[in-house]
């Protein structure tokens, strides 16, 4: 491995400027961000970035002497294309620290357009094994690719082996059960697509009714879960919901549950796992302050004394208290998960 | 316009799934799509059976593609991977009978290392022209687009010069992927020990929501629609947006009925408009064409 090649950078989500600064201050080593429009995978109504907040960030973040990373990792298409170029031209133009890309097409345009522009491949690029990371990076110059949440550790130790670009993996937050980039199930019940629209179970699609059966929430009017009087209801991402299987009613695909693997810092930190990320740019400045301020103390901690680490308590209890539903889960990082 | 046999998503016995491609070498599609492209624990074909059955099939006259995992995980993975595309190196040296479908990047990083000509599967993610373009460069002669794939989007989608266009037309969409196996799950198994339960469910688990209408399809680590995508009925935009080929995806019965009437649909025999009454009964589910008029995948312009 490189000597440069940092270790546990911890990459927090900036819906907003104040959540960048929010970050900044709490001790992130880099944030990422989106422009407003579906150039990333989290086009909500009132987050992300216009070019005058995105230059007050990197001036504000840089200034702290830390990264500003941009996402642009859905994939542009035939009609909007310039669009995503454009948004490649503003980024260099304004000196991210390198852009967060999911589109063969796209990277082939930073590059040639913008040899100095470090990129990173998104978890949208659904790159899995060394073969894929090492096309981007032979073909790119990738320096970075962030792992879909579906490999166990000794999955990532296998990848993190074979290639010579620097890991990132998701340490925090709302957790997707499919493959990033290879899940479609959003456009198949509402139209919008995580790849092309940038949102999963966007909120134009969602209806809460307070029935006699309970609390019900739907998406393009599937009911997607019921809630009974004593349940508090979950926001209906489709992939959460209760369904019916051979006469079984459960969380068929998974439980709205939290992504959360803090006690597999130090196994992170022997990988060389460069960075780190915190899932949730939809989330409230409030979040991103507890979520870093939390991690920001474990990473340290793991870095100082890797042999005896032991996640604290009050880290985990601070952390539950934000997590979706409460729960966390390991994922796939943990073999049964699967 | 080409025919083509899609891979088959479900995991049947050896038994069913021999005398499935037994038939199919006798039915009118041009194209044979072969091998296991979601789930490396199923193994009652492994590679030399599939290459055997792809050597029965070219001899029938069917151009044979063999298809690779979509998912890839381990070191085990890739090697099958390699062992495929070493295997089509090997062959190509002896004819140009069989192409490889390349189902991810890594896929196709080792076909164009190897020179080989290769089919771009849906999932790669090919949503505009300068993608189609680097994978045309690298060796694409055929590109699958993304199941969700409008025709206001693949209409104005320029094509590399001699690149087919093949678009899936009949059969529950693959929609995602995970690492978990949901058919385990629904037995309250582990993955690792999934005792092959997919083996009980030859079109995939039906996923209901509580009002009991069908939404998803369960089929191991993939989640597939619980209705049918069909497009027969929609041949004219077909062409018109540059389909080359239509994809028919396996299932379990009545295909042979599925092939031929898209078949008849081809060549002229049967009116577009006469195909969803002809194609009703070949159905297990509801029907859905959302995606190719840009609304919702599950929507429908067919009455059931």
């Amino acid at each position: 491995m490189n000597p440069d090649t940092p270790l546990l950078e911890l990459i927090c989500p900036a819906g907003s400027l104040p959540a960048l600064k929010t970050a900044v201050d709490q001790g992130a080593d880099g944030v990422y961000l989106g422009l407003k429009d579906n150039t990333n995978a989290r086009n909500f109504a009132g987050l992300n970035f216009d070019e005058k907040s995105l230059k007050e960030g990197i001036r504000y973040a840089q200034g702290k002497r830390r990264k500003v990373l941009m996402a642009l990792n859905t994939y542009p298409q035939p009609d909007t294309l310039p669009r995503w170029h454009r948004a490649v031209d503003t980024a260099a133009s304004l000196g991210v620290d390198a852009v967060i890309l999911a589109d063969p097409g796209l990277m082939a345009y930073a590059r040639k357009t913008h040899p100095e522009l470090r990129l990173h491949l998104s978890v949208q690029g659904s790159a899995t094994s060394y073969e894929a990371i090492n096309f981007y990076r032979e073909r790119f110059g990738i320096q970075r690719a962030v792992l879909p949440r579906v490999l166990s550790l000794a999955q990532v130790e296998n990848v993190v082996a074979n290639t010579p670009v620097e890991i990132e993996l998701f340490g925090f937050g709302g957790l997707c059960v499919m493959v990033e980039g290879r899940c479609l199930l959003s456009s198949y019940a509402c139209g919008d697509s995580p790849n092309t629209f940038g949102a999963c179970s966007p909120g134009h699609a969602v209806r809460w009714d307070q029935t006699p059966q309970g609390m019900e929430t739907r998406l393009n009017g599937v009911l997607i879960d019921r809630y009974a009087d004593d349940e508090k209801a979950g926001y209906p991402t489709l992939c959460k919901g209760r369904f019916e299987v051979q006469g079984e009613t459960y969380y068929a695909l998974e439980e709205p549950t939290s992504l959360n693997s803090l006690e597999m810092l130090p196994d992170m930190a022997r990988l060389g796992i460069a960075a780190i990320k915190i899932e949730g740019r939809q989330r409230s400045p409030a979040y991103v302050a507890q979520v870093t301020r939390v991690w920001r103390a474990a990473i340290d901690a793991v870095k100082a004394h890797p042999d005896t680490f032991r996640p604290n308590p009050a880290w985990m209890a601070e952390l539950a208290k934000v997590s979706e539903g409460s729960m966390n889960t390991l994922g796939a990082y943990y073999r049964p998960w699967k | 316009m080409l025919l083509a046999l899609g891979p088959l998503l479900y995991y049947w016995s050896r038994e069913d799934t021999l005398d499935f491609y037994g038939q199919a070498a006798n039915w009118p599609v041009d194209s044979v799509y072969l091998g296991e492209t979601v789930c490396s624990r199923r193994h009652l074909l492994r590679l030399p059976d599939w290459l055997e059955l792809a050597g029965k099939l070219a001899d029938a006259g069917k151009q044979v593609v063999l298809s690779s995992q979509t998912l890839i995980e381990s070191e085990s993975d890739l090697k099958a991977l390699r062992k495929l595309v070493s295997w089509a190196g090997a062959e190509a040296g002896r004819s140009h009978r069989f192409l490889v479908e390349a189902n991810e990047w890594g896929a196709v990083r080792l076909l164009a290392e190897a020179g080989l000509p290769f089919v771009a599967g849906p999932t790669l993610n090919v949503y505009n022209p300068d993608t189609l373009a680097l994978l045309a460069e690298m060796g694409a002669v055929r590109w699958v687009p993304p199941v969700e794939m409008p025709r206001t989007m693949l209409g104005p989608m320029a094509v590399p010069a001699g690149m087919e266009t093949e678009v899936f037309a009949w059969g529950r969409l693959p929609l995602a992927f995970s690492a978990r196996c949901f058919t385990a799950r629904h037995y309250n198994l582990q993955k690792d020990d999934c005792q092959f339960r997919c083996l009980d469910h030859p079109d995939g688990l039906v996923l209901r929501s509580r009002e009991g209408e069908d939404f998803l399809a369960i089929n191991g680590i993939q989640t597939q629609s619980a209705k049918v995508m069909q497009l027969a009925h929609r041949l004219d935009e077909l062409h018109h947006a540059g389909v080359t080929g239509l994809r028919l995806s396996p299932q379990s019965r009545h295909m042979a009925r599925v092939v031929a009437i898209h078949r008849a649909l081809l060549d002229g025999h049967l009116a577009p408009a006469d195909s969803p009454a002809s194609l009703a009964a070949c159905r297990a589910a509801p029907s859905c064409d959302g995606y190719w008029s840009g609304q919702a995948g599950m929507a429908s312009s067919l009455s059931a």
